[in-house]
Formats: C-alpha cells, structure tokens, sequence
C-alpha cells in the first residue's frame, strides 16, 4: 500500500458538507486540508455542455450504480435487493456532489423541528405516538442554530421574502417560519406565468403562499467571501444539471473559488475512500483507492467523513467504528433513524388552452404554503398529527425528451400509434405544474441501515442495506397531501379557466404503491444512520457532530438527522456543516478530546 | 471490426448535415447523395443488422408516425438514436448495477433482469418476428398490441419519443423535426427577458440544437468508449 505523507485534515466527499468543513478551516487556519473525492473534477466552463437531456438521462452528475448501488428491503423477513438503476433517489458524484445537480428550495428547518421527541409528548402525549417511533431531539434548538441558518444563507446568496423578521410578521413572506434576524440577502425569483393561479388559489383557500426560498440568485450577489455570481436566467436545465453561469448555488461556484490556488488545501479527484483507519478509539488515516487504483494510505490528525448519508454510514461500518444498532433490542447507535421525507402529489392534472412555456424555469421558483406545515390546528380526516409543506405551481424547466407523452387518461385508447401522437403533441406545454407536498418523515425502530450480506461493490466491498418501508400513518400523510393539493388544483382551475383532469399521473404519492417504492424518483433526502445528540446512547455523534467515540472524527451531513423534515435539507446542511467546523476550530484544535 | 450494415433514412429532414462518427472516423452522410426531396442516405449501424434495425424502425414508426400532425418516427431517424443507444455504454449496461444474484423481487425494486438492453432488443425483435417491417400497419399494430405490456415495448416506447425529441447530436431529431413539432426552442442559453413578457402566450421561435448554440461539437455519451 503507498502511504502519503501525513496531513492536518482530511475530508471524505466534496459536496456542501464537505467543502464547507474545507474552507472553514484552510482559511481561518494554517492547517493543511485534503479533500478526497470519489468522482471526476466539475467546472461551470463544462455545464453550458451538459444542457442535454439524454446525457443527463443516462448518468448525467449522479454516482454510476454499475459501481456501486443499496440495497433495498420492506422489513427484515423480506430478502434484499440491489436498487440496479437509479429511481427514488439521484445522489450526485464529482466535485459539489449532489449539491450541483440539486434544484435549489432552501427553507429553514421549523423551531419545534429541532425538538420534535419533546414537543410531541408535551403537545400529544404518548398515547397518540406509535410505540415504534424513535423520534429524537437533535440536542440544539433552533434559537441557537439561527445564526447558522444565516451564514447559510449569506453565502449561497438565497432569494427569498422574510416571513418573521424578529418576532415580526411580514405580509408576502412565510409567517409560520421561525423568527429570523434578517431579511433575505437577494429579493424572491420572477414569478413564472402559472405561479398567479397558485398564488391566487392559495389566498381564496386562506392561506399564506410565499415565494420559496431559492439558491437560484434572482439578481447579482457578492458573498461576504467575497464570491460574486450572477443572476437565474431561467434556462430550464436545472434540477439535474449545473448551472452553466453559477445562478444556483453549487459548491464548485460558492466555495471552489475561495480554496482555488490556497496552497493548504488540495483536491484529490476520482479517489475512492474505502475505510478510516483507527486504533485506540483514535482515527489515524483513510485508505483510498486513487485514480490509478493504487491502494493509498492518507494518514491525517483529524478525519471528516461527510459523503452522501448513507455513504458515510456505510464507511462507519465498514471501518468498524460504532456500535451497530439492532432493531430488536433497540441498543446500537450506527444505523439507526434511517429516513426519507414523505412526498405526495394532486391525483390530477390542470390542463390549459394556452401554451405555458414550461421549457423557462428555475429549480426553486414556485410558491410554498406553510398553513398546514407542523402541528395541525384541528384534527384532519386523516387523523395525523402533523401536515407538511405545500408548495410549486412553477415551471422548473421541461425538456421535451423527458415530459412528451402524457395525454388525460381515457383520452385515447393507447399510449402510442396517431391519435395519441396528436394528442400528446396538443398536450405538450399545456398541462401546467403540480402542486406537491414535502412531509416530515418521523423515525421508526425498524427502519435502519445496515451492510448487506451478499452483494458487493466495484471492489468487493460490501453494499448498504436499506430496511425501510412506510407504515400506514406514512400513507395517511401521503393521502393527507392529495387531498389537500387536489383542492388547491380545482380552485387554481376555476381561476385560471384550466381543467382539472381527475386520475393519477406518474408514480409520485400515494396511491400508486403501498409500500416504499426505491424504483421511481421522490427526493434525494436520504437522513439518519449517524444521528446527533445528547448522549452516546441515543446518537452516533454529538452536536458539533463529532464522533461519541473517536474525538477526532466528524461525521458532517444529513446523516445526523434524527428525523426528516418537511423543508428540504440542503440549507440546513450547509448550516450543520459550519457549526462542525466551529466545533473543530473553535473547540476541538484548541483542545483536541471530546466536545461534549 | 464485423461488417457494416446500413440502414437508408430520408434526407430531406437533414438538410444534408447528418454526421455518423464511428471510433474516430466522421464522414458526412449527405456528401453520399445529392439531397432532393425524395433521396434517402445511408447511415452506417453500430449494434443492428440491416435487418434488424428495418424491424425497430418500422415499429418505432407505429409508434410515432408520419400522419397528417407531423414528421414520425423514421424522418426523425429514430433509429439512428437507438442503434448509437445500444451499441454505447447504455446498451450494454455501463450504467447499471450487474453482479449477482439475480433474483426477482416486487416492483418497488425496478428492473432486475441480467438482460443487458442489447438482449431485451434482439430478443424483442423476435417476438416482433424478421418478416415486421414487411407487414401492412394493421398487421404491424397487431403484432405491437401483443407486445405492449412487455419491458421491451416499454423501453422501445421511451427510446422512441427520446429518438424524436433528444438534441440532434445523439442522431435523432433530425433537422429538429421533433422541436419544430412542438415548439420547443432547443437548449437556449436563457430567457431572462421572456420569463415575465410571455405570460400565457406562445413564445415561437426557430429552435437550435446545442452544437448550433455553442458553436462546438458536444459528445453524447453513446460515444463514450471505455
């Protein structure tokens, strides 16, 4: 094995998390910083190339599973199976992973989010709670994690409008967020045409539609580093693609500039990390297979491991570091809390005269509502404790290789031949956007990740095994969420003069499947398996998410979610990522040991 | 390198700027033929036989075809963008997970099958039997409808309406047939005057393909080589 010279820092994956951790330290120290990164170098010079729908289609930014997949069973009687192409989830690869194909929304986590095990029993009491939930609190409130929010915010530069400026509620922004210090660094995206129907639709329902959040700069913005980046122009190519002029906030146009030509920190590309080394509860390296595939021992003082969740929970396991969480006994902490935010979608579709020009779009333009998001006010047919996030009525960008076909059911008798060539041809670009739910998704007992006993990646390493299915409170979430986007769709009908076809379209939501379905796509939001928090019983790291039981080893993402949220993840991400680096900064290089 | 079989496709779409690149070489299909309205050109296959690619073209055709709405499935050189699909990484499964066991699990779990999109197709032209391309279009749809519930059709339904509607770079869409369909304006660099002043109206304009926009060529991946 060759073995490098010993470094100060090494990191494990170069997406937010990662180079957040990079930066934080290689430029408020001397310490030198190498970030090991599984997939090839990515520059904005090669995303105006990419504004293709097939390459994207076939493997595009996202990890290629003919190297490496998960695998996927409902419950442990069920045998697992390897996910063999990419459907519910699209983790990206190279520098910025995931993080430069994202869409964009960056909403804040709600308060009692942060303490969702207390808040339930106090508001609740256990008899409504299941007795399978695992719900924990992460350890921080979000009063103490504002701040971050903000750093977040100021660096990716987030359009948006303040819905509680201190206490203070502000017509047009989201008054059920949590307070902020300050207004938005940049003013909300430019409406696109069918975000006045949902905004319209919303306000007659009674309720708030905000403009969401994005990290699609709606004008031109410098960051407090000093990083300059121009305004959305709404190309269309976004979710799945970089963004081709560095609208959207990536981290190979947020923070690569800042660490470009920095001679303490290096970038290794197409290296693959295999496991930490550690002896006496100390980590001491990273092996690595280099872009030669030469076996590479990186020894380094301190190991941040923040790949894509559940890479980062399988490199724990297979480094043998933590205990292993067994779902019958409920002891273990590695692996445990294993979620994936809970989608549903309209069971319709509006179909416009007018053509709606859905090919012009933004990966976060749209509207939200958070009327139903956290505590319902009064009890819903349902019978859930919590509602979700309702959001879009926007054009993201449409490509026609990806979105012809789709006609009203019984409209013609077959999805091919002529009379379904016209119609689908009349159809195209004029059946308008969705509207959607974003739903928490609590913690169970069962559902967990764990290494999978039979297959095996490129280089024989063992697979993660996913054990997760919904239960019906899921389903009844899911059904929550049609019912109350099917009645948004018929209002947004009768103000705009659309149709409402009745019926399901896609696979999205409920409805279609009962179970967890890994075959078509929802979100990439993936959490859990190194959770933070008070203790080591409980967590796998504590809240500077360094690790319980090796003071020199951060575990930096959404692995340390304790549950998942209705807000995407990425903002809050960003945020955990540099309180870590605080940690490490503030507290841990002052005095190396445990923070807590 | 095995025999090269063609398969002819109309010129007239492709305002005689069809490029094929084999491993390294271009050659300028439309420097074959003058191109007159009726002219077909040659397209050298990479993956099919002649015979073969006559039988996906035609079904393809069935599924997309030249009827009073529009240019289908054969001007659009469907084939072409297939025949480039399957003999590249995608078709023979660069970019699935294939190590064993194989086993059959529920649906949630996708596609399990060992068969690599190569076999589906050979296997699928089969069942559309060799004789497919020579058969009347109600025969033709018949033999389709007893197919169409099969993973093969599925795959050939999605490849085909990528075939039409992909940039011409990947060899369909010839002349942008599918986006004048349409109305799609390409991959344009932008609409950050038009996003608000198109509210509700028809934003027409004449659609270019990447290469046009960028003014250099862009590689599909089909053409990725190990």
């Amino acid at each position: 094995m060759k073995r490098l010279k010993a470094t100060d820092v090494v990191v494990i994956g170069s997406g937010w998390s990662g180079l957040v951790m990079a930066k934080e330290v290689a430029t408020r120290t001397a310490l030198n910083v190498i970030v090991l990164e599984r997939g090839p170098a990515r520059n904005i010079s090669e995303y105006a190339n990419g504004m293709d729908e097939i390459n994207s289609r076939r493997v595009g930014l996202v990890q290629n599973p003919a190297d490496q997949t998960i695998t996927h069973r409902h419950s442990l009687k069920d045998p697992a199976a390897p996910i063999r192409q990419y459907g519910a989830f699209r983790p990206g690869t190279g520098t910025g992973g995931t993080s430069e194909h994202w869409g964009g929304i960056s909403d804040r986590y709600l308060p009692d989010f942060f303490v969702l095990a207390t808040h339930l029993r106090d508001k609740f009491g256990a008899s409504r709670m299941s007795p399978d939930w695992t719900v924990q609190d992460w350890g921080i409130t979000y009063d103490e994690f504002e701040n971050y929010y903000w750093r977040a915010e100021q660096m990716m530069g987030i359009s948006g409008k303040a819905g509680n400026l201190r206490g203070k509620l502000m017509e047009g922004g989201n008054i059920f967020e949590g307070p902020r210090q300050h207004e938005y660094p940049t003013p909300p995206l430019t409406p696109t045409y069918t975000m006045g129907f949902f905004h319209k639709a919303a306000t007659q329902l009674g309720y708030h539609p905000f403009p969401l959040p994005a990290a699609n700069l709606s004008q031109a913005y410098t960051n407090p580093d000093n990083v300059s980046r121009p305004g959305c122009v709404f190309c269309g190519y976004c979710p799945g693609y970089g963004c081709m002029i560095g609208a959207k906030a990536q981290p190979t146009n947020t923070i690569m500039p800042v660490l470009n030509g920095r001679n303490n920190f290096l970038l290794r590309n197409n290296c693959w990390v295999r496991k930490i080394v550690h002896r006496n509860g100390r980590a001491e390296g990273v092996v690595y297979m280099d872009e030669n595939g030469e076996e590479t021992l990186q020894p380094a003082e301190v190991v941040v491991l923040s790949a894509w969740t559940p890479n980062s929970v399988r490199l724990l396991y297979l480094s043998d570091i933590g205990e292993r969480y067994d779902p019958a006994t409920g002891k273990g902490t590695l692996g445990k809390n294993l979620t994936h935010q809970v989608t549903s979608g309209a069971a319709g579709m509006l179909v416009f005269n007018e053509r709606l020009n859905l090919f012009m779009g933004s990966g976060a333009v749209g509207y939200g509502i958070s009327d139903l998001d956290g505590d319902l006010k009064e009890a819903v047919p349902e019978n859930i404790l919590r509602g979700g996030a309702f959001l879009r009525g926007a054009a993201t960008g449409e490509g026609p290789a990806g979105s012809f076909g789709r006609v009203p059911r019984g409209e013609v008798p077959r999805n091919w031949g002529s009379a379904w060539k016209k119609a689908a041809i009349n159809y195209w670009d004029r059946m308008g956007p969705g509207v959607e739910m974003r739903g928490e998704h609590f913690a169970y007992r069962q559902n967990f990740m764990d290494l999978d006993p039979t297959y095996t990646d490129k280089w024989g390493d063992p697979l993660l095994r996913m054990t997760l299915d919904w239960t019906d409170y899921e389903m009844r979430q899911m059904a929550f969420g049609a019912r109350i986007a099917t009645q948004l769709l018929e209002v947004i009908a009768q103000v705009s003069g659309a149709k409402l076809v009745k019926g399901q379209f896609g696979a999205r939501g409920a409805g279609t499947f009962h179970h967890y379905n890994a075959a078509s796509y929802s979100t990439t939001h993936i959490q859990g398996g190194a959770i933070m928090g008070k203790s080591p019983d409980h967590s796998v790291v504590n809240t500077w998410l360094q690790h319980w039981k090796m003071a020199n080893l951060f575990v930096v993402g959404s692995s340390s979610f304790p549950q998942n949220s209705s807000a995407n993840p990425t903002l809050t991400i960003v945020a955990v990522s540099q309180r870590a680096a605080d940690g490490l900064i503030d507290h841990y290089l002052k005095k190396p040991g445990p923070l807590a | 390198m095995k025999r090269r079989d063609f398969i002819l496709v109309p010129a007239k779409a492709a305002s005689g700027m069809v490029l094929y690149s084999l491993v390294g070489d271009l050659i300028p299909i439309a420097a074959q033929d003058a191109v007159k309205p009726h002219d077909t050109v040659k397209v050298p296959l990479r993956f099919f036989t002649a015979e073969e690619a006559r039988v996906i073209q035609a079904a393809s055709e069935r599924i997309f075809p030249t009827d009073d709405s529009g240019p289908g499935a054969t001007e659009a050189g469907v084939i072409i963008y297939i025949d480039r699909q399957l003999a590249g990484p995608y078709g023979r499964d660069k970019y699935r997970y294939t190590k064993g066991p194989w086993i059959q699990s529920v649906p949630e779990h996708g596609y399990q099958g060992k068969e690599t999109p190569q076999e589906i197709y050979r296997a699928g032209i089969k069942l559309l039997g060799g004789d497919f391309a020579e058969l009347s279009p109600e025969e033709q749809d018949l033999r389709l409808e007893g197919v169409q519930e099969t993973y093969f059709f599925q795959l050939l339904h999605g490849h085909t309406v990528e075939g039409v509607f992909c940039d011409p770079l990947h060899g369909g869409n010839i002349g942008m047939v599918g986006w004048r369909l349409i109305g799609f304006p390409g991959p344009v660099m932008g609409y950050r005057y038009q996003i608000d002043k198109y509210y509700g109206k028809t934003y027409s304009v004449a659609p270019k393909s990447l290469e046009q926009i960028l003014r250099h060529p862009v590689k599909g991946v089909e053409d990725d080589v190990e």
